[in-house]
């Protein structure tokens, strides 16, 4: 099988999120898991800007540049949504108060530490919003990202090399090719990609791996990017 | 005399208004922020300002104005970089080394703030522990995690956006308006509102989102 796209690692990540959970989605590739929910389940998404209960895109008829997610989407309420300003928001967040934040990032490292915020650009200002204080205040941390880098480096790695966004707080990596959980001995991969050997995956990995005795099969639903 | 906050202009708002002033600028996602007020601000050009806002670069925000102008000391944020290929003011300062920037995580931010208005003059928090915005900051362990020493913050002025004000500068806001005004309101020394409409009664109470206690002054000044 070919390595998952986007949207197909948003649709796994999705099967894991348990009914009554209250979770935040980081902008960007993560959003894209409130549309993989299995059918029914009743879970509210909670943005950083206080927003509890954000529904659907609003649609161009419907949409109020007052009701807005984190991302500057216009978005609509979900039946029994509320609004709190940041302070309460963020209290919310720190406190641990969210049951799951499903974060992109570009490195992790084994022993969970997250980096996934800052580029070294020196022509780009720096850009951390809420990032730090979900990492260090959801209860389970979940991370999206491709495997490797486009010029074929790993993300997983024994130590981050990127500037820290918070440390030891990742508690499940979403990549195209596995699922891996941090436990406190380090990466256990709870499934890959079918016909791809452990050989391969550690090759791409810069971490040690464990396997789990019943790590299964990565599969999803054929899903295409738009555009 | 009876409590009315009320008064006819942004400019009016902002008649004692001077330089090296701290500016708490409400606003996030594109919702909240104070603009009206902001372009009056421009025109008045207090000099040396530093801005406690939440993004430096949004592009619904008119914060970007009093940077161009040239009247921004110092912008402490959590989110400085622009939207466009081409640098935004902000960064076109900031690399030539005209501006200072203080990047904050967004929690850390609006508890500063929160704390400024709630005469707390510092707190641990968890979130930074390890990272390059918490270099030099003092750490102790509670309950076995790391903790930073965060200190809050108090300014001079807040210009805050809301959708409705009384008399007594009580405020409501739609939707997700509110995110940071009400902690910059409280812990500013003069807070003015921008809000749509300024309605002759009195707010109901549980409608009332910010009591005006913290409220100085208030502008209608349409949606």
């Amino acid at each position: 099988m070919a390595p998952l796209n986007r949207l197909q690692m948003a649709w796994r990540a999705a099967q894991d999120i348990r009914e009554g959970m209250l979770v935040n989605l980081g902008i960007g590739m993560p959003v894209a898991v409130a549309d993989y929910l299995k059918p029914g389940l009743d879970v509210f998404f909670q943005s950083e800007n206080g927003v509890i209960g954000v529904g659907p895109l609003a649609t161009a008829e419907r949409a109020d540049t007052d009701l807005v997610d984190a991302g500057s989407r216009r978005i609509t309420l979900r039946p029994g949504a509320s609004i709190v300003d940041s302070s309460w928001s963020f209290a919310m967040i720190r406190g641990g108060h969210i049951d799951v934040t499903i974060l992109g990032a570009f490195e992790v490292a084994s022993n969970g530490d997250l980096a996934n915020w800052d580029t070294r650009s020196t022509s780009k200002g720096p850009l951390v919003g809420g990032a730090m204080d979900l990492a260090a205040g959801a209860r389970q941390v979940w991370v999206m990202m491709e495997h490797v880098t486009r010029g074929g480096a790993p993300r997983l790695l024994e130590r981050c090399t990127l500037p820290l966004t918070a440390v030891s707080c990742v508690t499940r990596v979403y990549t195209d090719l596995a699922v891996v959980e941090i436990t406190p001995t380090g990466l256990l991969v709870r499934e890959m990609l079918e016909g791809m050997g452990q050989a391969e995956l550690q090759a791409r990995t810069g971490a040690a791996l464990a396997f789990a005795p019943d790590c299964g099969a990565l599969l999803a639903p054929a899903l295409t990017l738009a555009g | 005399m009876p409590i009315d906050k009320r008064v006819s202009t942004a400019a009016e708002a902002l008649a004692d208004v001077g330089d090296g002033a701290t500016v708490f600028i409400s606003g996030f996602g594109g919702a909240g922020f104070p603009n009206v007020l902001l372009r009056a601000l421009r025109e008045r050009a207090p000099k040396n300002l530093t801005l406690v806002v939440n993004s430096a670069t949004h592009r619904y925000s008119l914060t970007h104005e009093l940077i161009a102008a040239g009247l921004v000391r110092k912008v402490v944020c959590t989110a400085a970089r622009g939207h466009d290929k081409e640098p935004s003011p902000f960064e076109r300062l900031w690399v030539q080394g005209k501006i200072e920037l203080e990047c904050v995580p967004q929690g850390t931010f609006a508890e500063r703030i929160r704390a400024g208005g709630a005469g707390i003059p510092a707190f641990y928090t968890p979130v930074g522990f390890g990272t390059a915005l918490a270099e030099g900051k003092e750490v102790r362990i509670f309950d076995g995690r790391q903790h930073v020493l965060e200190h809050a913050i108090k300014g001079d002025l807040a210009l805050v956006r809301a959708d409705t004000a009384d008399r007594y500068g009580n405020l409501a806001f739609r939707y997700a308006q509110m995110n940071f005004g009400p902690v910059m309101a409280t812990a500013a020394t003069l807070a003015l509102a921008e809000v749509a409409t300024v309605l002759e009664e009195p707010i109901p109470h549980e409608r009332v989102q910010l009591p005006g206690s913290y409220i100085d002054r208030v502008v209608a000044v349409g949606r």
